[in-house]
């Protein structure tokens, strides 16, 4: 089925102004002291927003200086505090945080049918923290910045580098908190906030994925937490930890960073997961293929995390047997993952789809995390690692797990819940285009990264031989078509907040409990507790959409 | 309850708007507090990873740093740690069982009197003791003779003593705040056989910040066993 480009006035829908979650107070403190979780969600996207667009600008002087080979714009030195404030803006203060505390925030009672989160309270806490962090990593970036990378090796971290390393780790450290907070509120939220009939089966997997992320954030931060905590004191007190010289081990900071860095990965792609499940139904109009399959693979997903640390260890001096059990489990969270792409191709099959701006970017998902996922195998054998390892092939393949999987569905799951938090349709055609913008973008700016990679380019690195230079300027190249894709999404929202169309309680026809109530919600969210009598996506059952389509 | 238009401010009795009714709030608090525990053991446990790491490497310098600790305080401070659990366990049952406000506040101030015997007896007596002896890590730390080549491992010992005993007293410090937070809700009567969630859950927090101790003293006291070198 194909779609005309403009949409019709929404049947149903009225512009008189009706009391919702956003014109119920007005002010700064109606804000500011806030416990309603979708105007938190909302706090959190302002916040990731601008954290996206510092790490951003830290790329893009990346990506500049990578133009010639010998660097076209900054010192060396300059360029390691920027590969660094890029990687510890964009994973710790973007990334991590990005779905679960913004869409997950904000949908999370709503697909449930409850009036809040079980610990408002708490969630309004979480985002004090965040921020906090946030301020923090600003001050040291102003400041100067860090050169350690955002993994913080040890000996360097503790004992080289002469940045504040000391503040930057406090910085994440304190961010953690936030993690923890969210995750708390997300598990009691989901096993005991459910409305009257929905049973776990019942939930939209948005919800199976938010719960997985949940535990690992409850289970993974702590232990990130307390290893920033012994790498500051060590910087601190100068006492031996993980210093060689005072009988420390560095190793065991890697062990120890991992094991939380390596579920944080999944904590950005569990969530996007879920997105994605909510947007190939919506837009395929069919009951998902494999409902429980998705559900349990997100739950496998999250336990197998705990288990893979190793594979980031393979040439670092951990044993080869110990290479060889993280090498196999390593390829065993591929199966779950399969399970999914499986999975959701299956729903396309006899769907009827349209190609919507949301259904946009969750094909282009269901491609890069594809490409992303299969390169990672690569990265899990012991002898190809062995080559690839610290290259830019690595680069590649994470960023497309992170920008071609955790980014995308972070864009495809705003422009679909885009009606119901603003009440508000944006220019369809445009958001199409950026869509697709993006799309080509990402993949000029990463594919030739996994042949530099390939071809043995190291990460990490301001200068590099003359013969790589032609990959480097496309690659430079579709960075900047990234950043043209990223800045028109936000004059479009932007513009739809006070001049797009008003939409519908539902415009898009979908199913879930969200989709029942007022666009934008009220405070309470529903009027009356929902009764759920049905399975999730029970398309026969959904109403038509009411963006026109042709 | 209406379902809809409630305040967001919280009634009297303590209930939340977010929730149907009591029951389920006491079941949200209960689980939030345990899946909070569930943070805290993978907080410690770091720590105790690393320690056990490295006591396996250098079972010697961590044999020395065990003598280092008086091991007469941290086996009283484990007795009075173990009272104030059972005080604090009789604070939820005499709320459970309906008891007078009076009881309650006895069982809740004997429980504060008991967490700050611990902090008194471990600053006053223990690290007080290691500033004059300077086993201090990053305070003054001076290798004596007889450590030898451990030296180096016998101050990572000293460091993970004071960072786990620091981080659990920093966890009695909160809890006792709890528990004063506590008493002033019991001097106002709001704790009935219908309604003791905070005394609850935090009567959890309180037994697992006992717990870490349990594994903690033997753990840095008596590694290595306590014959005489």
């Amino acid at each position: 089925m194909s779609t005309t480009a403009t949409i019709d006035q929404a049947p149903g829908a009225s512009s008189e102004p009706q009391v919702n979650y956003l014109n119920a107070r007005y002010g700064i403190k109606s804000w500011l002291l806030t416990l309603d979780h979708k105007r938190i969600g909302l706090l959190y996207l302002g916040t990731i927003t601008v954290m996206f667009l510092v790490g951003g600008i830290a790329a893009t002087m990346m990506r500049l200086n990578l133009i010639e080979p010998q660097g076209a714009l900054v010192e060396p030195e300059t360029y390691n505090k920027l590969f660094s404030t890029h990687g510890i803006v964009m994973v710790f203060f973007f990334l991590v945080p990005s779905i679960p505390a913004t869409l997950g925030n904000f949908l999370i009672p709503l697909m449930i049918g409850a009036r809040d989160v079980a610990f408002p309270k708490l969630n309004l806490l979480s985002w004090y923290v965040f921020v906090t962090g946030c301020c923090l990593m600003l001050y040291v970036v102003a400041t100067g910045g860090v050169d350690t990378g955002w993994t913080f090796y040890t000996p360097y971290s503790s004992l080289s580098s002469h940045t504040d390393v000391f503040l930057a780790a406090m910085a994440v450290f304190i961010g953690g908190f936030s993690s923890i907070l969210t995750g708390m509120n997300f598990v009691v939220t989901i096993h005991k906030m459910r409305a009257p009939g929905l049973t776990w089966f019942r939930l939209p997997l948005f919800i199976w994925a938010m719960y997985a992320t949940s535990l690992i954030f409850v289970l993974a931060t702590p232990v990130i937490a307390v290893t920033m905590f012994l790498l500051m004191l060590e910087r601190l007190l100068h006492v031996g930890i993980f210093d060689p010289a005072l009988g420390g081990d560095p190793l065991l900071f890697q062990h120890m960073f991992w094991f939380y860095s390596h579920p944080a990965v999944y904590i950005m792609i569990l969530p996007s997961m879920g997105v994605i499940s909510e947007l190939i139904t919506a837009f395929s109009r069919k009951r998902i293929f494999g409902y429980s399959f998705i559900a349990f693979s997100s739950l496998a997903i999250a336990v197998i995390s705990f288990l893979v640390w190793g594979h980031h260890m393979f040439v670092a001096g951990e044993s080869v047997y110990a290479g060889l059990v993280f090498s196999v489990l390593s390829f065993l969270v591929a199966i779950p993952s399969a399970v999914k792409v499986f999975n959701w191709t299956a729903t396309l099959y006899k769907g009827s789809i349209s190609y919507e701006a949301p259904m946009l970017y969750a094909l282009g998902f269901i491609g890069l995390f594809t490409i992303g996922g299969l390169t990672g195998l690569f990265l899990a054998a012991l002898a190809t690692d062995v080559h690839l390892n610290g290259t830019y092939f690595v680069v590649a393949h994470f960023h497309y797990i992170m920008v071609g999987g955790a980014v995308m569905a972070l864009m495809g799951g705003l422009h679909f819940w885009w009606p119901k938090i603003t009440g508000r349709l944006y220019p369809d055609l445009w958001a199409r285009f950026a869509a697709l913008v993006i799309f080509i973008g990402f993949n000029l700016t990463f594919f030739p990264q996994f042949v530099l990679g390939y071809l043995g380019m190291p990460r990490r690195y301001a200068m590099y031989p003359a013969e790589f230079q032609a990959l480097n300027v496309l690659s430079s190249a579709g960075a900047s078509v990234l950043a043209v894709g990223y800045i028109i999404p936000l004059i479009y929202l932007g513009w739809s907040l006070r001049h797009g169309q008003i939409a519908g309680p539902n415009p898009w026809g979908a199913k879930g409990l969200e989709w029942t109530t007022q666009s934008p919600p009220l405070t309470e969210n529903f009027l009356k507790t929902p009764i759920v009598t049905e399975d999730a996506y029970d398309y026969e059952t959904a109403p038509e959409p009411e963006v026109v389509r042709a | 309850m209406p379902d809809a238009a409630i305040a967001h401010d919280a009634n009297p009795t303590g209930f939340a708007h977010q929730f149907e009714d009591l029951e389920q709030q006491r079941d949200a608090g209960r689980l939030g507090m345990w899946v909070f525990l569930a943070t805290e053991i993978l907080f410690f446990g770091g720590l105790f990873a690393a320690y056990t790491v490295y006591r396996s490497l250098h079972p010697v310098a961590f044999d020395i740093g065990s003598h280092l600790l008086n091991w007469k305080f941290g086996a009283t401070n484990t007795a009075v740690l173990i009272c104030s659990s059972l005080s604090m366990a009789l604070a939820i049952r005499s709320a459970q069982t309906g008891k007078k406000k009076g009881t309650i506040i006895f069982w809740l101030v004997l429980t504060m009197i008991l967490g700050a015997l611990f902090l008194f007896l471990k600053f006053r007596f223990e690290w007080y003791q290691d500033f004059l002896d300077h086993t201090i890590p990053g305070f003054g730390f001076a290798n004596q003779a007889g450590w030898g080549a451990n030296a180096p491992q016998v101050q990572m010992f000293m460091c993970f003593y004071f960072f786990m005993t620091g981080l659990h007293a920093l966890h009695m410090i909160v809890g006792i705040g709890v528990l004063a937070v506590l008493t002033g809700m019991a001097a106002r009567g709001k704790f009935t056989s219908q309604y003791f969630a905070p005394l609850e859950i935090s009567g959890l927090y309180w037994h697992f910040v006992d717990i870490i101790w349990i594994f903690l003293f033997p753990l840095l006291y008596l590694a290595g066993g306590r014959y005489p070198h």
